[in-house]
């Protein structure tokens, strides 16, 4: 792919903490990706609608409020319902291993939990976009 | 692509956004879009929004674009930001200050990369303006990234500039240089309850009032985007422009100026590559600098070598 990968990095719900969602993405600019941040405190429908408008290939969200098993499956189905159903999702935040197979189920291709190296996080990007 | 082009015709935002990802990318495919899409061109109204960087140019956009959705209109933003020089990456962060926007069935909201280009713009920006247009905007607002002094490829792709200044940023003298401050029709003095803000605009009046020829004294007005004061008058002020335009004619006057411009740079980048494309074969650009380091050659045989390809 000669084309950057873009990549939408929101924060779905109400925590107030950003520093993990800025480090990631700074990371990936750093990995060469057009990253659209659009800050703290997001609903499902507004990631939606940038993802849609941005036409991103990958949705990234940092979540660390708890709420996770709520909001992630729910962005996943609306992503679909609008035909986006070709975009990577991950996510990344406090999420306990026991909720992971279960977003994993949902359609969240991948959670990163803390300790992640961003390098790594960036190979799986790269790797693993769906689009051409 | 044609199916896209038909949905997007309807107003599909999913499509619409498609096709700018295509004409962003892809040179052979941008050709075909914009030439299906060429008659359904020239409707919309296009903004330039331009200022330093941090002046408040997202969210005073955020404000005038929330007044004509009031409206009945369709708006579409074009929010550009740098691209990095080393990584190729970029952080697109205007629609941070456009939150509920992007929710309106009414606002389409596109962040660009820069991807090199210097002049405040992208390549590809043209072009996504065309797009958005045969989508059924009424107005498009380009946000340029922040600007310094000399970043003015905004004026080949905007009818209307509107200059966002804030306080604090140097004296009078600043004002009169050329570049930036030349471009503006409109004047907004941002995040005017901060000190400094009515000698800013006096230092600008005054750098305007020095202009001799100029066809149409821009105004200067003093707004807070951020507790929406000043918004109303400065879209009066917009509006204003906008219909200068139309009525004398120079609506067509800049646009037929920006078209020949459009066409002379793309016949300067379509040569570009040929040479390019010549001097990239067999390491011949490494051989001949390394030539005329060498004193076998000098710099302007070596040009004329490669201008032969074209020159034929």
């Amino acid at each position: 792919m000669d084309r950057p990968i873009r990549v939408l990095i929101a924060k779905p719900g109400l925590d107030g903490h950003d520093r993990g969602a800025k480090l990631i993405a700074r990371s990936l600019r750093d990995a060469g990706m057009e990253v659209i941040y659009t800050g703290l405190r997001q609903t499902p429908e507004q990631i939606v609608a940038a993802a849609i408008q941005e036409d991103v290939d990958v949705v990234g969200m940092s979540i660390l409020s708890g709420a996770h098993n709520h909001l992630l499956p729910k962005i996943v189905d609306m992503l679909k319902e609008q035909g986006a159903d070709d975009v990577l999702i991950i996510a990344g935040g406090v999420i306990p291993e026991d909720d992971i197979p279960g977003l994993k189920e949902a359609g969240v291709d991948a959670v990163f939990t803390p300790g992640t190296s961003t390098k790594d996080t960036a190979e799986f990007v790269k790797n693993n976009v769906k689009r051409k | 692509m044609e199916k896209l082009i038909e949905k997007m015709l309807t107003g599909d935002k999913r499509s619409c956004a498609r096709l700018i990802t295509k004409v962003e990318n892809d040179e052979d495919e941008a050709r075909q879009i914009i030439k299906k899409i060429h008659k359904y061109t020239g409707n919309a109204r296009v903004i330039g929004i331009t200022g330093p960087p941090g002046a408040g140019k997202s969210t005073l956009t955020d404000k005038l674009v929330r007044l004509l959705l009031n409206e009945g209109k369709k708006v579409a933003i074009i929010a550009v930001d740098p691209t990095s020089p080393y990584s190729g990456g970029s952080i697109l962060g205007d629609r941070i200050r456009m939150q509920d926007l992007a929710l309106e069935a009414n606002v389409f909201i596109r962040s660009l990369g820069t991807r090199g280009y210097l002049g405040g713009l992208s390549r590809s920006t043209k072009d996504v303006v065309k797009v958005l247009d045969a989508y059924g905007a009424d107005y498009i607002f380009i946000e340029t990234v922040g600007v310094g002094q000399s970043e003015v490829d905004i004026i080949k792709t905007a009818d209307t500039i509107l200059m966002v200044m804030v306080p604090g940023l140097g004296d009078d003298i600043q004002s009169i240089k050329a570049g930036i401050m030349e471009i503006g029709d409109i004047f907004a003095i941002n995040k005017a309850d901060l000190f400094g803000a009515e000698r800013t605009a006096t230092e600008i009046n005054m750098m305007l009032d020095l202009g001799q020829n100029i066809e149409r004294r821009p105004p200067v007005k003093l707004v807070c985007a951020r507790e929406k004061q000043g918004i109303n008058e400065l879209l009066d002020e917009l509006k204003g422009h906008i219909k200068y335009l139309e009525d004398t004619g120079k609506l067509r006057e800049r646009r037929y100026r920006n078209t020949k411009v459009e066409i002379l740079e793309m016949i300067e980048e379509h040569l570009r590559r040929i040479v390019i494309g010549y001097t990239d074969k067999d390491d011949k650009l490494d051989i001949r600098v390394n030539e005329i380091l060498d004193k076998d050659k000098n710099i302007y045989q070596v040009i004329d070598e490669f201008l032969s390809v074209i020159n034929k």
